[in-house]
């Protein structure tokens, strides 16, 4: 299976940069510190703040710090060689083999998302178990519904992150874009402030929006927040906006070799 | 039916300009216009022209990745870009200023999951892979990572890349950039062993005309993306209107030679050159010089081509 080679490469060539793990697993942790006080101390004002009780906030902080990276909210993926390459010109050379480019970086994100999930995931949350009361899932399907909603999320991201790289085919570099996404995403995902604190239509369109698939979701299904059905449909959105999005980067894709000039001779 | 075919193939770029604050000029650049050749499978075809004459914007179009603005292009029967896909399995592209190998793994596991990408079977990629590195003398650099390998080892890892899967079609653009001349001379070596043995049809795109001396029978030459001279290499000599040299070493000095066909440029006491067209026999003219003249030695120079194609693309301009 060439997809699984792929990912399985992509693990291995960031589980290179060990100092860079330690250095990020630091980071998550202090910022999982300073945002749980700053949460607890918004939550004694008002306990029950859309709807989370302070162990709730709590726990939200210390998912999303393992999210963060797994889900490479701000970059970091897979897709950051893709925009390299199409400023470089290298991409021409994807373009030639008779893969799929989409599924290509998909799966190597994968692999690279789990690296990640593995250690800047799981190593702050041990530290916020020991630092803070943070609750588990409430029963094992909420804690297999957290699980089966990361990969959706990963994917939801990448595809957001792919069609940033995208626009390097027309505007030769990235940059801009993926400052604008990232701001964007920092807000809508959750990942600044909870959706369910964002006021009216704010909120629901918040929770409309591709970013809440990447952290308000997965946080909320751990929270126990979606039981049942509502669990379903959860991930449903997740999975709806993966396929939407990962089509939308075909289409992309295909405009691209249309329009432009791959860069280079 | 022709390997490669190509009919009336035109393809422009829009290209914006900043026309002063806020306004911008559009204006249309033909990278390439009424391009039209055909290539039978087994050929080997030197293609060349200058800088930005639209040879990769070619190529790029033979592949599949870029989108003809008009004309027809069919590659092994199929529409480049829109059956990228099965065509990609039946070409390799080498590029000698790009890898298509993976800087952080060792040579080894980039042919590896070329083997997945182009899903060869085993037995026929272990029989590629033993023959490509006893040939390009690859042996000791298999668990080497590529980013440690020098140019001429990666430009060698390169080929065996684009050749696992057993190409029809083998797009070589600059292989042998930077490389030294033994490096050179080995891969012009293989890449005619490769043709001769599999018939794997070569397109070559270079600024080393050495390249395609050794290797191509016919060159395309390309300039303001369109053909200005399609035949063999001889050929091209005869439209330049290049002279070949036959330098006469006399046994005496004695005054300039006088024979048909040829006439003396320079006299360097009993040494004389004599120039005659490119495309005319020397045989006779040698035999006409034999016999009316006492001669010591004879020896033929042939034209430069570089001189030939600098005069081609200076008529283009």
């Amino acid at each position: 299976m060439l997809h699984v080679a792929v990912a399985r490469r992509a693990f291995r060539r960031y589980s290179t940069y060990r100092a860079a793990t330690v250095a990020g697993i630091f980071t998550n942790s202090v910022f999982g510190i300073i945002y749980s006080f700053a949460y607890l101390a918004l939550w004694r004002q008002n306990p029950d703040a859309g709807g989370y009780d302070a162990a709730d906030a709590v726990t939200y902080v210390w998912l999303g710090q393992a999210l963060l990276m797994t889900v490479a909210l701000w970059g970091g993926g897979t897709t950051d060689d893709l925009a390299e390459r199409i400023r470089n010109g290298d991409v021409a050379i994807d373009l030639y083999r008779p893969v799929g480019l989409v599924g290509w970086y998909l799966a190597g994100d994968l692999g690279r998302a789990l690296y990640h999930f593995l250690t800047r995931g799981l190593a702050p949350t041990v530290i916020g178990i020991v630092l803070f009361d943070i609750s588990l899932p409430p029963s094992p399907t909420a804690a297999l519904g957290f699980l089966l909603s990361i990969p959706l999320a990963v994917t939801v991201s990448f595809a957001l992150r792919f069609l940033v790289a995208s626009t390097a085919f027309w505007l030769l570099d990235a940059t801009g874009a993926r400052i604008l996404s990232g701001a964007l995403a920092l807000f809508f995902s959750g990942m600044a402030l909870p959706l369910v604190l964002f006021p009216g239509w704010l909120g629901t369109l918040a929770e409309a929006l591709p970013f809440s698939a990447m952290i308000q979701v997965p946080n909320d299904i751990w929270l126990g927040r979606h039981t049942g059905l509502e669990l379903g449909s959860a991930l449903a959105f997740q999975a709806g906006w993966a396929l939407a999005l990962l089509a939308t980067c075909g289409l992309v894709l295909r405009l691209a070799t249309r329009k432009v000039v791959v860069q280079g001779g | 039916m022709p390997l490669i075919d190509v009919a009336g193939l035109e393809r422009t770029f829009v290209v914006r300009r900043r026309a002063g604050f806020m306004r911008r000029s559009k204006s249309v650049v033909r990278a390439v216009q009424d391009l039209t050749f055909s290539i039978e499978a087994g050929e080997m075809v030197g293609y060349i022209g200058p800088n930005g004459a639209g040879k990769s914007t070619t190529i790029k179009m033979l592949t599949g990745i870029l989108v003809p603005t008009s004309g027809e292009l069919r590659v092994a029967g199929l529409e480049p870009s829109r059956q990228r896909t099965d065509l990609a399995r039946r070409i390799g592209v080498v590029f000698g200023q790009r890898t298509t190998l993976w800087w952080d793994l060792p040579l080894r596991d980039s042919f590896e999951l070329l083997q997945k990408i182009y899903r060869v079977p085993d037995q026929r990629f272990r029989e590629n892979l033993d023959r490509f590195v006893e040939l390009l003398d690859l042996g000791d650099q298999l668990d080497t990572p590529v980013r440690q390998l020098s140019l001429g080892q990666r430009m060698r890892g390169d080929i065996t890349a684009a050749l696992l899967h057993d190409p029809e079609i083998l797009y070589l653009d600059e292989p042998t950039i930077g490389l030294d001349v033994v490096s050179k001379g080995r891969l012009r070596e293989f890449l005619r062993a490769l043709n001769a043995e599999r018939g794997t049809t070569l397109l070559l795109t270079t600024h080393d005309l050495q390249d395609i001396e050794a290797l191509c029978d016919r060159v395309i030459v390309i300039d303001h993306g369109t053909s200005v001279y399609d035949g063999t290499l001889a050929g091209l000599h005869a439209q330049g209107g290049s002279t070949r040299t036959l330098v006469v070493d006399l046994v005496d000095t004695g005054p300039p030679i006088d024979v048909p066909g040829a006439e003396v440029r320079k006299v360097e006491g009993p040494r004389q050159w004599l120039s005659f067209p490119a495309d005319a026999s020397a045989a006779p003219l040698v035999a006409a010089v034999a016999s009316a003249y006492d001669v010591a030695d004879l020896s033929i120079q042939e034209p430069d081509i570089e001189d030939v194609i600098r005069e081609l693309y200076s008529h283009g301009a």
